[in-house]
């Protein structure tokens, strides 16, 4: 049967209220409406408006709200509602959601799943495309996961909800109506496990989120340039599975990140770095990045020039020094 | 439950007798006072539904305040004597830190900040545990569920959120416990004091917030804080009960505490009260409060003095003899030579601790890094 990751994610949020009574769901517009993207449609019907409910417009009160009722008992599940309209939440999401276990020694955790659904791709106006999981990942104390399958939806969030320590759990939003044919349940996969989504032995794009299925079409376009490329969505970005992505690359010997985000100071910058500490022995070149360019998100009519697409990954796969020859890019330089 | 009336009510009608709920909600047009500045009784003031506390409490409160004087006096010469990292005083605001802790019972909760160490010790906790965040050896030093007393929160009104959450979760689990957060002047200036105050409101949750109105926000006057007629008139806003009180008079700070939190626990809603105090010493040791005030607005406060006001109307009440005011004072001492002696023992923190509960299981990366710790550690002791 096809399943949106919308489902999956309602699916996931349903079974895991069923299974233990202290899981709530709360933010805006969540409850009679079921949320701007419907991902908690009918959940405050049939669970009751106790376990899902709306709450003020005020998402640093939602966040600080639920780490008091994690405190006491309950395992919240709030919305952000979109990624940039989760920043008044930061200073509660960084200086205690994140930090409460270690600065308590472990005598307060606070299980709590903080949904944020992020980056472009759906012609969204100014402020409703921010690819905003670098600040969560930067931040010690915090997990941070976002799927790329419906199956992951549906796993990652249930990983989620049952974790002890708080999880900001990234939803790609353009990704909400993608269909698979799954059937639900799924068995869930634990955290810090990375999926190689296509096996290839030429180079692998490491990527995560909403960039897998353009890397999976580029690495399917691939194959008619005689390329055969692995494909490793990371899942979870913390915690990281080095092991799975080293292996990859040291079997290939080529590496191209792909992130939607911009590229300065990014989740793919930590990949490569990561990457060329732990393989640099196999890498027949460089670990390239395509990425998002280093600019506030674009008007949605010109947005499809700013997110990587499967040009830019052929491109970025053909500079990966195939026949011994330097990256024309940073030889010619980049104006001063 | 609560959020159900809510959401079936709904907003489907104009508000009515919005005059009448805006009076209930409104604090008093002068500070609530059983004293006057000398510690008798002040006659002059209506007290309203406030009920004097029964002396024994008030007995103990004036014990626990000349042990909280004394504790930070302490606590401000370990700080010269650099055993502890740095020291925000509340010498002048007992009456608020002992009545905040004395008004509530063991099982509720209190959400402090950094400036309630004395507000610590009131509710028992070991000194040296409350002293543990500014001594640096940790960032928590006592058990948050054990002592149902949150982490300082060095944040401003961040914690307050945090109270309304747990006292919601108190409520939907069916228990009766309040939570007290406290601020001061300065952090009701903050977006999150407003959001608490209104997540508090809509959730009518069993909280107490306690605005130590100290006149000063390190260096800021209350003046420029905010053009409201008092902090208590915050409340109005967001449907939440306020109140005013003289916050260096420990007979009304306690009464009107006592109130606010059993009003709190009957299901009645949340409560805001402002105490009116003052911040004798600067906002810590760091800080020169002489440049942005002048020394006779602190002496005029001095005249205010609670422990002073407290003694005199047990004394003249017959409810305190000489002899138990030199017993306080001598358990003071006692308590302050003690906490001497221990704090001058170096702390031994384990730097391996730094990777201790960052998550509830350490990640790869996480017990990597602690190898590489334990490595350099290995070789500092070699070098050694």
């Amino acid at each position: 049967m096809a399943t949106t990751m919308a489902q999956a994610l309602n699916a996931a949020l349903r079974d895991a209220m069923t299974e233990d009574e202290s899981v709530l769901v709360f933010g805006e517009d969540v409850g009679a409406l079921g949320g701007v993207f419907r991902i908690t449609d009918g959940i405050s019907r049939d669970f009751g408006e106790d376990r899902c409910f709306d709450t003020p417009l005020a998402e640093s009160g939602i966040v600080g709200f639920a780490l008091g009722m994690a405190m006491n008992g309950f395992r919240p599940v709030v919305e952000m509602q979109f990624d940039a309209f989760a920043y008044p939440a930061f200073e509660q999401v960084v200086s205690h959601v994140a930090k409460m276990r270690n600065r308590t020694r472990g005598a307060v955790g606070v299980p709590m799943v903080i949904r944020v659904p992020y980056a472009g791709g759906i012609g969204g106006v100014e402020h409703h495309s921010d690819s905003s999981e670098a600040y969560y990942v930067h931040t010690p104390g915090l997990k941070v996961v976002t799927p790329a399958t419906v199956e992951d939806a549906y796993s990652l969030l249930r990983e989620a909800i049952a974790d002890p320590d708080p999880v900001v759990f990234m939803e790609p939003k353009k990704l909400y109506w993608s269909k698979a044919d799954v059937e639900l349940p799924v068995e869930t996969t634990p955290f810090g496990t990375a999926a190689v989504r296509r096996e290839g032995r030429d180079a692998t794009l490491v990527t995560y989120g909403p960039a897998v299925p353009v890397a999976l079409e580029a690495a399917e376009a691939a194959v008619e340039e005689g390329r055969d490329l692995e494909v490793v969505d990371l899942r979870t970005l913390v915690p990281f599975d080095d092991v799975t992505v080293a292996a990859s690359v040291r079997r290939t010997g080529r590496c191209l990140v792909v992130q939607e985000a911009a590229g300065f100071g990014g989740v793919g910058a930590e990949i490569a770095a990561r990457v060329q500490e732990r393989c640099f022995h196999s890498l027949a070149a460089p670990v390239l990045r395509v990425a998002g360019f280093d600019i506030p998100y674009p008007p949605p009519i010109i947005e499809k020039h700013h997110l990587p697409g499967v040009d830019r990954i052929l491109d970025a796969v053909a500079r990966l020094q195939w026949d011994d020859e330097p990256d024309r890019r940073w030889l010619t330089g980049v104006p001063a | 439950m609560t959020t159900q009336a809510q959401h079936r009510t709904g907003s489907k009608t104009l508000p009515t007798g919005a005059a009448e709920a805006a009076a209930r909600l409104l604090p008093a047009g002068l500070p609530i006072r059983f004293l006057d500045d000398a510690g008798a009784e002040a006659l002059e003031h209506e007290h309203g539904e406030y009920r004097l506390p029964a002396t024994d409490l008030l007995v103990d409160a004036y014990g626990r305040m000349v042990l909280g004087r004394r504790f930070d006096a302490q606590a401000t010469a370990l700080t010269k004597q650099g055993r502890l990292a740095v020291y925000p005083s509340s010498h002048g605001q007992e009456a608020c830190q002992v009545g905040g802790v004395l008004a509530l019972r063991d099982t509720d909760w209190m959400f402090p900040t950094y400036r309630e160490s004395m507000a610590l010790i009131a509710r028992g906790i070991d000194p040296v545990e409350s002293l543990t965040l500014l001594r640096g050896d940790w960032h928590c030093g006592y058990d948050p569920n054990a002592t149902r007393t949150a982490p300082q929160c060095t944040p401003l009104s961040t914690q307050s959120l945090h109270a309304v959450g747990l006292a919601y979760a108190a409520r939907r689990r069916g228990e009766d416990t309040v939570a007290l957060a406290f601020v001061g002047d300065g952090a009701t200036s903050e977006g999150d004091f407003h959001e608490a105050l209104n997540f508090a409101g809509v959730f009518q949750a069993p909280v107490v917030f306690l605005v130590q109105n100290n006149r000063y926000a390190i260096s800021v006057p209350l003046s420029k804080q905010t053009a409201a007629p008092s902090l208590a008139h915050r409340g109005i806003g967001f449907g939440v009960r306020s109140e005013q009180v003289d916050g260096n008079d420990p007979v009304a700070v306690l009464a009107v505490l006592q109130h606010a939190v059993e009003s709190a626990r009957a299901g009645e809603g949340p409560f805001l009260v402002e105490a009116h105090t003052y911040r004798i010493e600067a906002h810590t040791n760091a800080d020169d409060a002489t440049r942005y005030r002048d020394s006779s607005e602190v002496e005029l406060w001095q005249r205010r003095d609670p422990i002073a006001r407290l003694e005199a109307y047990l004394t003249a009440t017959d409810a305190l003899a000489d002899d138990d005011i030199g017993a306080a004072r001598e358990e003071a001492e006692a308590f302050a030579a003690k906490l001497r002696d221990r704090m001058n023992e170096d702390p031994q923190v384990d730097p391996r601790a730094m990777f201790e509960h960052v998550f509830a299981e350490p990640t790869p990366q996480l017990r990597e890094q602690r190898t590489w710790l334990e490595e350099e550690l290995a070789a500092d002791e070699g070098d050694a």
